[in-house]
């Protein structure tokens, strides 16, 4: 491995920046929400990883520091231990300040260092390190050009690079989550970054909002509204806010649900009688393609994201239970079988498994089946636990539950073991949705 | 600007409702007995409405102002279900039947029917549920008389509770569905 920063993959690795940039600035035209989401960490993963996070050379006085967001990063996840790095002077920077011995007497497994310089467009030069202690060697290491307006995005990126680096799973803190806010009698549909900051108001109404869903690209959004005193289907784009109804037939619409390839929704119309699913066009031109075909409910449609297969919730059998059909037609096929009431279904990114919300008893959980096995494995224990999502790793689902009878989102990971809460003072939050990674 | 003319609108339908939605405000306090086959909770109509079942086309029909007269059954606007069901119930059959009768005398008329469910369960598949009930209402309103194209079904799901509570009575609030006539 190479002392040196790795020049093609920083190319690369800048170019993903300045998109992600370009979609994070393209919420100009929008409006910043008020207050942030706090995370709470509840429980561990099953063996963390020690690390040290060094404060960066020239960070302090940044308008956004660096460090302390990577940290908080790797800690959310679980799979971390930070290990202090107080006491040290001078703190290092450079590979050749780095004494191992030290690092190692401390418990920690991995050190990351780093230097911001500011540039004469008044930009700055970020550069980490991510180093083996034991080995002692550089296990990975990047540049990144940033305004002070990119500083946040540059510490979740490098926390990216470094969970991927120590996990061998890719990170998902550079990623977006979607979700609505209920104020008093104020609906807003809501964009923020994974932990929650940096949330931005795509959407509001004084009629209910629900069931936001990304597309495949996260440039764009379908979700319902009851603006137009029925449930209508929307797509707007993140980048211009232009939205248009796509789905306003007679009677009820609802469910949407992009196609991996972005090319179509799969959305729940009544038109026809009944709740039934259809294909519509992104743009809502043309006739809707009937999919399922009874008298019976179908709804809650999700493609597998290899575009192979259709879950949906439907009580063809008397209760709600979740259903597998291929997206090229065919006979559905019932998946779910424990239990009265099983609704929700969203695969995972793999497409191995779908998470979706059994009750049981009284209660509404989150629960995990593997499609080859079956195996169900409940994760949550609330008692109104709904809307569970993937992140787009795989790793942790998000979902919205209640605490003292407010709606709180919730991530689990996806063994159950480490659970955070996503809390906005004064509100109501719910039907959240994890963003894909950003293209 | 908008906004303030659509309140006194509003306002201005509101008073001239009077007391239409006092009926529902009355059955919301007798919630219990709801599910009991012993009548329509409420007090009963003084004037019931015409009977217009035997020759509804010589029948003088009844004027709009017979959708909110608090006297008249048409001002009651909503049918309440059990848990799970999307079955009219007897007591709900005379007002369906006189809101079918209307959309049969007042062709230019058009209703929503809006369904509703309590709290529980997924939000999606509670549209589909509350989606169930209206057409439950609007298919005895087309054997009655109306037609198909007077009426749409619409669903709320679990997103517009009347009873904000978590409890059973304002869960069989909420299990609903309610009649709306275009332009109100």
């Amino acid at each position: 491995m190479p002392t040196d920063i790795i020049r093609p993959m920083k190319t690369r690795w800048l170019r993903r920046l300045s998109c992600a940039v370009a979609i994070l600035l393209s919420f100009a035209p929008l409006f910043p929400a008020h207050a942030a989401l706090t995370i709470e960490i509840i429980g561990t993963g099953a063996t963390q990883l020690p690390i040290a996070i060094v404060p960066f050379r020239a960070e302090a006085g940044l308008p956004q520091a660096v460090t302390p967001v990577v940290a908080s990063d790797l800690a959310r996840s679980g799979l971390f231990r930070l290990v202090d790095s107080g006491g040290l002077n001078p703190l290092p920077h450079d590979p050749q300040d780095l004494n191992f011995s030290i690092w190692r007497a401390r418990g920690a497994d991995a050190v990351v260092i780093g230097t911001i310089a500011q540039l004469p467009d008044g930009r700055y030069d970020v550069r980490f390190r991510l180093m083996d202690v034991t080995r002692q060697l550089q296990l990975t290491g990047f540049a990144f050009t940033a305004s002070a307006a990119q500083l946040r995005l540059t510490a979740h990126r490098i926390a990216d690079v470094v969970y991927e680096a120590l996990t061998g799973a890719k990170g998902v803190f550079s990623t977006r989550i979607a979700y609505i806010v209920k104020k008093g009698k104020r609906y807003e549909l809501q964009v923020a970054d994974a932990d929650g900051y940096g949330a931005q108001m795509v959407r509001w109404s004084d009629e209910p909002i629900l069931s936001p869903s990304w597309s495949p690209d996260g440039m764009h959004l379908a979700y319902v509204s009851l603006e137009r005193k029925k449930p209508v289907v929307y797509v707007q784009s993140l980048m211009t806010g232009q939205y248009q109804a796509v789905a306003n037939y007679w009677g009820s619409n609802s469910a949407p649900t992009w196609s991996p390839d972005g090319k179509r929704l799969a959305v729940v119309l009544s038109k026809d009688g009944g709740s039934q699913i259809y294909f519509i066009g992104t743009d809502g031109k043309g006739e809707p393609r009937r999919i399922t075909f009874t008298s019976a409910i179908d709804t809650e449609p999700n493609f597998s994201p290899d575009g192979e297969l259709l879950l949906f919730t439907s009580d063809r059998g008397g209760s709600p239970q979740i259903y597998g059909m291929p997206v090229k037609g065919g006979e559905a096929r019932r998946l779910t079988f424990e239990g009265s009431y099983n609704v929700s279904p969203r695969f995972s990114p793999d497409s191995k498994s779908f998470t979706f919300i059994q009750r049981n008893g009284g209660r509404f959980n989150v629960a995990v089946q593997d499609l080859a096995t079956r195996q169900v494995q409940v994760l949550t224990d609330g008692v109104i636990d709904e809307s569970p999502s993937f992140a787009p790793n795989g790793r942790m689902i998000l979902y919205a539950t209640e605490v003292r009878g407010r709606g709180v989102l919730s991530a689990v990971s996806s063994d159950g073991r480490v659970k955070q809460r996503l809390t906005e003072e004064a509100a109501d939050v719910r039907e959240p949705a994890w963003g894909p990674f950003p293209k | 600007m908008t906004r303030l003319l659509t309140a006194t609108v509003l306002l201005f339908l509101l008073a001239l409702a009077g007391c239409a939605t006092t009926p529902s405000e009355q059955a919301g306090a007798a919630v219990e007995d709801r599910g009991k086959p012993v009548g329509p909770p409420g007090p009963v109509p003084a004037k019931p409405a015409p009977d217009t079942g035997a020759k509804p086309l010589v029948d003088k029909p009844l004027g709009a102002a017979a959708l909110t007269d608090p006297g008249n059954i048409l001002s009651r606007r909503s049918i309440f279900f059990d848990f799970d069901s999307n079955l009219v119930k007897d007591e709900f059959r005379p007002l369906v039947t006189a809101h079918a009768r209307y959309l049969q005398q007042n062709p230019g008329a058009k209703i929503r029917i809006q369904g509703n469910t309590d709290e529980r369960g997924s939000r999606e598949y509670n549209i589909a549920l509350g989606q169930r009930r209206s057409e439950a209402v609007k298919q005895m309103m087309q054997l009655l008389g109306a037609r198909a194209g007077q009426i749409e079904s619409v669903s709320f799901g679990e997103e517009k509770p009347r009873a904000t509570g978590h409890d059973e009575a304002s869960w069989a609030e909420n299990r609903r569905a309610d009649i709306v006539y275009q332009g109100e």
